[in-house]
């Protein structure tokens, strides 16, 4: 049986997740969009979940919330786990109404109820449960109470196809208007498999998929005007707020009977008094810079340059001892040489920065799933607007420091297309967690003393670029109104380390995975490329093989710049499979045996300023092809999206052309 | 008077939500319907959004947005909402 996971934003569905399938999980994406698809089978049983986009109602907002409308009403699941928040019941419950008219097995996990006893509130579970028509099963997700039972519910009514027990919450002019056009619309409903009720509610709420998608005649349509106006007029009011009205009449009354709590839980009250210092007037932006260089300064600062070094050394210890191995198996040079100056080489000087990149997803995902990155929103909403944004666009912005590609996809959660695709061109400025290995390395080589300034000036100089051409899109193609801005702050709460360890084991795999196969594969065919000259014989000096000569063929449009070698060319091309290439192209096309060799190689290629140049063109440069496709089906057009790319390149080049001539001049 | 102009700390009742679209909706989703009670939590550093509590969450909106919402003031300094 396949089950939907269903609930509000920031209710502890990823964590109810995490629990019901342990590390079972899969993730895909649902065909034709990017939102992420979460999949996971239920621990001891044969059921598959599904972790589906938080909503906050069946009248979908944002691209996000459209699949999980979709998935709902297309993919048929054999039953819904709707999941609510019992601290933020009243508006949790809207969904629930609204879900139940689907028609589909049901069970309500009432989340959070060890914080509603704890600040001495109680539910009535049972009396819940029995007014709603649906089980009703009190958890914890973040303490794993209550989860077995709730998958016992689950099956049960999956099993046994128990739907929920009622679906009439209206009174009045509303419940005469849904059943007289639910008698209308009934045949049509049934022909597209749409539940009956629900259409009729959707109808009356006047949603236009939903209009669309049943197909009416002339005379129905006029009838279902006709009703609907006869109910506006007997209300007194329009049907949206109608209807809206009596979910939220029906839940009051039902939480009033059920529902004995302090207005407000300690976790709450403990959120506004966390708020009075985060989103403080005067302090709000200082602490958020503090915030932020924190996480830098632990990322790329005394922490993880420690534990790189550590894998690094680990990669050369295993390096030498392969190395040992094969020269005394008297192995074949050339495959000897493939073996460690290509892959080890390679993709050794890129896994050295797995624990640098893992840092960071830790304390971005500490961000994220503790509340802080809505404050973020709420605190810069104003400063995004003046480059014609949404305080919402703070957040994939911010993921873009650790990856393009899920900060790409992240712009989903924005209702607006025209916020999502100046957000999208804007967020390859932020300068990903790939180009580290490339900062780190250079800096290491020719800034030893001023590291971290010159990183800093990196991330800074992005942002700044990135702002300029917000400012010059606004203007220019994105002219027009930013959308509104309605967005839940939610509680502070500490993310349980479960959820945090999955998130950064996630992220580990892509890492390691990415480096075992697309560098892996452009490892090798660099080596090929510059082991051999185009008649296929080994080169003694890489300077005549195939690759310098497709490197010197570009090199000159990067001379103004101050880097026409051909090595520095190639290792940009290169860079484009994935930014950590870059490194281990620099490594593998010098030869360098070690950290030290590589050092004096690089030293005799660039000049500091040129190599600064080199830095600044390879912050900006179009990002690799995983962000490339993941933009390119953003737009669903490979036409926008090279353009997209080719004028972020022509900015890199500009840019680091200005840098470079400034930098001459002292 | 209009929810923007309600001053920080004070509550209000809604008598009326404007706007329109999928904006309109929104707002009545999220729980602005007439009736309900709100409270101006506080407002943004730079002046806007503006943080309000209502049905036990906390919300943000821009004072775009709140002036189509038109409210009717509460006596007294509200603590709680």
């Amino acid at each position: 049986m396949i089950f939907a996971l269903i609930g509000n934003q920031n209710c502890g569905k990823t964590t109810l997740f995490n629990q019901l399938t342990g590390s079972n999980q899969h993730v895909g994406n649902f065909p034709g969009v990017t939102v992420e698809k979460k999949e996971g089978r239920i621990r001891h049983t044969d059921s598959t979940v599904v972790d589906l986009p938080g909503i906050y109602s069946l009248s979908p907002y944002t691209a996000e919330e459209v699949v999980t409308r979709d998935f709902l009403l297309q993919d048929k699941p054999d039953g819904i786990i709707n999941i609510v928040d019992a601290t933020n019941i009243e508006r949790n419950l809207y969904l629930t109404l609204q879900l139940m008219e689907l028609q589909l097995p049901m069970v309500l996990a009432l989340n959070m109820m060890d914080e509603v006893s704890a600040s001495g509130g109680s539910i009535d579970v049972q009396r819940l449960s029995q007014d709603l028509g649906i089980p009703v099963v009190p958890i914890s997700a973040s303490r794993n109470q209550g989860i077995s039972e709730l998958v016992d519910q689950a099956l049960r009514v999956g099993e046994q196809h128990i739907l929920p027990a009622r679906l009439d919450f209206c009174t009045g002019e509303v419940h005469r208007a849904i059943h007289g056009i639910a008698h209308l619309i009934e045949d049509h409903a049934q022909a597209i498999k749409m539940p009956v009720r629900f259409a009729a509610t959707k109808l009356v709420e006047d949603d236009q998929p939903t209009i669309e998608a049943l197909h009416l005649n002339q005379n129905e349509l006029e009838t279902l005007v006709h009703i609907t106006t006869e109910m506006e007029q007997a209300l007194g009011t329009d049907r949206e707020a109608a209807l809206a009205d009596m979910r939220y009449t029906y839940i009051e009354k039902l939480t009033k009977d059920t529902v004995h709590k302090p207005q407000e839980t300690k976790e709450q009250q403990r959120s506004v008094k966390i708020d009075n210092l985060l989103t403080h007037p005067v302090w709000a932006i200082p602490l958020f810079l503090l915030i932020m260089s924190l996480v830098f300064w632990f990322t790329f600062g005394v922490f993880g340059s420690f534990l790189s070094d550590l894998m690094s050394l680990l990669v050369d210890q295993v390096t030498t001892l392969v190395d040992a191995g094969l020269t005394a198996y008297g192995i074949n040079p050339v495959l000897h040489s493939l073996i460690i100056n290509g892959i080890f080489a390679g993709v050794g000087s890129v896994l050295s920065f797995l624990p640098t990149i893992l840092i960071l997803f830790f304390f971005l995902s500490l961000l994220e799933d503790s509340g802080y990155m809505a404050r973020v929103a709420f605190v810069m909403d104003k400063l995004l607007r003046k480059i014609g944004l949404s305080g919402k666009s703070f957040v994939p912005m911010l993921i873009g420091f650790g990856c393009t590609v899920p900060a790409v996809m992240s712009s989903r959660t924005l209702s607006s297309e025209r916020d999502r695709k100046m957000t999208i061109i804007l967020t390859p400025f932020m300068s990903c967690s790939a180009k580290l290995p490339v900062y780190g390395l250079f800096t290491s080589v020719f800034f030893p003393d001023n590291a971290a300034l010159v990183m800093i000036f990196l991330y800074i100089l992005g942002m700044v670029v990135a702002i300029l051409y917000g400012l010059a899109l606004k203007s220019t193609l994105f002219r027009g109104q930013p959308i509104p801005f309605v967005m839940e702050l939610p509680a502070y709460r500490l993310p349980s380390a479960k959820t945090i360890a999955l998130h950064m084991w996630d992220k580990a795999k892509d890492f390691i995975h990415k480096a075992f196969t697309v560098i892996f594969v452009a490892t090798i065919i660099i080596w090929v490329l510059q082991s051999f000259d185009t008649r296929f014989n080994v080169v003694d000096d890489s300077a005549h093989s195939m690759l310098a000569m497709l490197g010197s063929f570009i090199a000159p449009l990067f001379a103004p710049l101050g880097f026409g070698n051909w090595m520095a060319s190639t290792a940009l091309v290169t860079g484009l499979t994935a930014k950590e290439a870059v490194v281990s192209t620099l490594t593998v096309l010098t030869g360098a045996a070690d950290s030290a060799g590589l050092a004096a190689a690089l030293g005799q290629i660039f000049a500091p300023k040129a190599a600064l140049s080199f830095l600044v063109f390879t912050l900006l440069y179009m990002p690799c092809v995983a962000a490339f496709a993941a933009i390119r089906r953003e737009y669903g057009s490979g036409i926008k999206a090279v353009g997209i790319m080719a004028a972020q390149t022509g900015i890199a080049w500009c840019v680091a052309f200005c840098v470079y001539h400034i930098a001459l001049m002292f | 008077m209009t929810l923007d102009h309600l001053k920080t700390g004070c509550a209000g009742i809604i008598t009326a939500v404007g706007g329109s679209g999928a904006l309109r909706r929104r707002l009545l989703d999220m729980g602005l319907t007439p009736k309900t009670r709100v409270m101006v939590r506080k407002v943004a550093p730079m002046g806007d959004p503006i943080e309000i509590y209502l049905r036990s969450y906390e919300l943000t909106l821009r004072k775009e947005e709140a002036a189509k919402i038109t409210v009717e003031p509460v006596d007294g300094k509200e603590a709680q909402g």
